[in-house]
């Protein structure tokens, strides 16, 4: 790593004061850390969060749920109102790394979870999210892992994270404190597409700084699924992931809700793939439609083809399992 | 940088070290207060050989800041004996010959023992789940499950 000024910070006002230019917050520090040691981040000062009382899961007006920025992943998908009405993310926590890495990584932390890719992640590479103008390693390099939705000719990089897929299902919401105030921004909209600006990655600005994970009330997320494929049975990012619910009333689905991972540069709501369910029954034929409409844009690089397909299969098994629960 | 002076508890004592901002626990761990039991794999969290508890909790002291340690409580693989009394776990991965080179063990052992101080009582599945995050390339991890799941029993035993 290279040096910094470490700053402990007692409260809110302490934490934002630190957060000069070069600064970073640190809460569960997996990712922070970890590119730190590449020296792919290299902030001149650390600004430790952990003191702040970001901490609490509550339930909010109308049967939702407030997740503080410094709840640990390992603590949210054990959470019995998690569990209880949003089953999804509770499974797309447990999707997700090791039990070690679990009990560190934070919620606020893992919506800035940065992308695997490896040209980002070896500074001797070109990367236009690291080093913007450099160009893109990935587009004509190993692009086996990358992503084939929401691409740019700048960048293909996957989003890795596998809670920030079933919040964009949820249609949640990020609360951000920062110097002109607070802030809440719908967590679909937090994720920007790379497009020619790869190294700007979340709406988020300067000095600002996650408080909670609002997850609105959604009667029918007690009907949903999270399904991960990978290239092992666990800890290993995802190839292609979906989070989805179902409201299924009559033999007929009145709304859902489908959002992917693993194949697109931002967690990523297929609204078009959710309209064509809407009033066909939860079949075979109606999955395997709703599955073709999500991956319908998909652009794949020489090596990332086998996704398209294999995105196709992993909504239909998510979608079969929601509709297979009583 | 001036070095920063840092107060914790490690294995039930105090326990004071000196550190740059940009040292881990780790480090501060194998350098500073010569507890070599925990090792160093890959560095960037990924393999388990580093895990320690800290206020409890398994996680790679790779990972963990030493700074961050101020104030807190670290258990590592020297916590785990009672003098020369082995804990359970050891025993049961030496009856087990559950390791071959070793560097992978003190990692698999602390896991394990935040897994059986959470579930006394774990299935073979759940052991394998939970002991996803620490890599060995020595054994292909049957013999660790077996002195896991072995050591449970007996500690139930012993505990009933």
């Amino acid at each position: 790593m290279d040096p910094f000024r470490f700053v402990a910070a007692a409260d809110e006002h302490a934490a934002r004061a630190a957060a000069s230019a070069g600064a970073r917050y640190l809460a569960g520090g997996t990712t922070l850390v970890d590119l730190m040691k590449l020296h792919v981040e290299r902030p001149r000062t650390v600004v430790d969060i952990n003191a702040l009382p970001l901490t609490e899961i509550a339930e909010t007006p109308g049967g939702g749920v407030r997740v503080g920025a410094l709840v640990r992943n390992s603590d949210m998908a054990h959470h019995p109102l998690i569990r209880a009405r949003f089953p999804l993310l509770s499974q797309a926590l447990l999707a997700g790394a090791s039990p070690q890495i679990r009990n560190m990584a934070t919620t606020g932390g893992n919506l800035l979870q940065r992308t695997r890719c490896y040209y980002f992640r070896d500074t001797s590479a070109a990367c236009n999210k690291r080093e913007p103008g450099s160009g893109c390693s990935a587009l004509d390099g190993c692009n086996r892992i990358h992503a084939v939705l929401g691409t740019s000719d700048h960048c293909i990089a996957t989003h890795p994270s596998d809670m920030c897929v079933a919040l964009a299902a949820l249609d949640a919401f990020v609360l951000l404190s920062g110097p002109r105030g607070s802030r809440v921004v719908p967590l679909v909209e937090f994720h920007l597409m790379p497009g020619d600006h790869p190294e700007r990655e979340t709406a988020i600005e300067p000095g600002e700084l996650i408080t909670a994970v609002d997850v609105p009330p959604l009667g029918f997320a007690t009907r949903s699924a999270y399904v991960k494929v990978r290239d092992r049975a666990s800890y290993a990012f995802a190839l292609a992931s979906a989070a989805v619910a179902l409201d299924l009333r009559g033999g007929e689905i009145r709304d859902a809700r489908i959002a992917l991972g693993g194949v697109a540069t931002k967690p990523w709501r297929a609204r078009e793939a959710e309209r064509t369910l809407v009033g066909r029954p939860p079949d075979a034929a109606s999955f395997r439609a709703a599955a073709d409409a999500a991956l319908a844009g998909a652009r794949p690089r020489a090596h990332n083809g086998f996704k398209i397909e294999l995105a196709k299969r992993t909504i239909v098994r998510a979608l079969t399992r929601a509709g297979a629960m009583a | 940088m001036s070095k920063l002076h840092i107060e914790t508890t490690i294995n039930r004592e105090p326990a004071e070290f000196l550190c740059e901002p940009h040292e881990t626990v780790l480090s501060a761990l194998r350098n500073g207060l010569g507890l070599t039991g925990t090792k160093e794999g890959c560095a960037t969290g990924d393999c388990g050989a580093c895990s320690i508890l800290l206020d409890g909790r398994l996680v790679p002291a790779c990972l963990v800041l030493a700074p961050e340690a101020q104030g807190r409580t670290i258990t590592t693989i020297e916590g785990l004996s009672r003098g020369d009394a082995l804990h359970p776990l050891q025993q049961k991965f030496l009856e087990h010959a559950a390791l071959q080179c070793g560097i992978c063990t003190p990692g698999f052992i602390v896991a394990a023992k935040a897994l059986l101080d959470a579930t006394p009582e774990p299935s073979e599945e759940e052991t394998r789940y939970w002991l996803a995050g620490n890599l060995c390339r020595c054994t292909g991890y049957d013999k660790i499950v077996r002195a896991v799941l072995d050591a449970a029993s007996e500690m139930k035993g012993s505990a009933a």
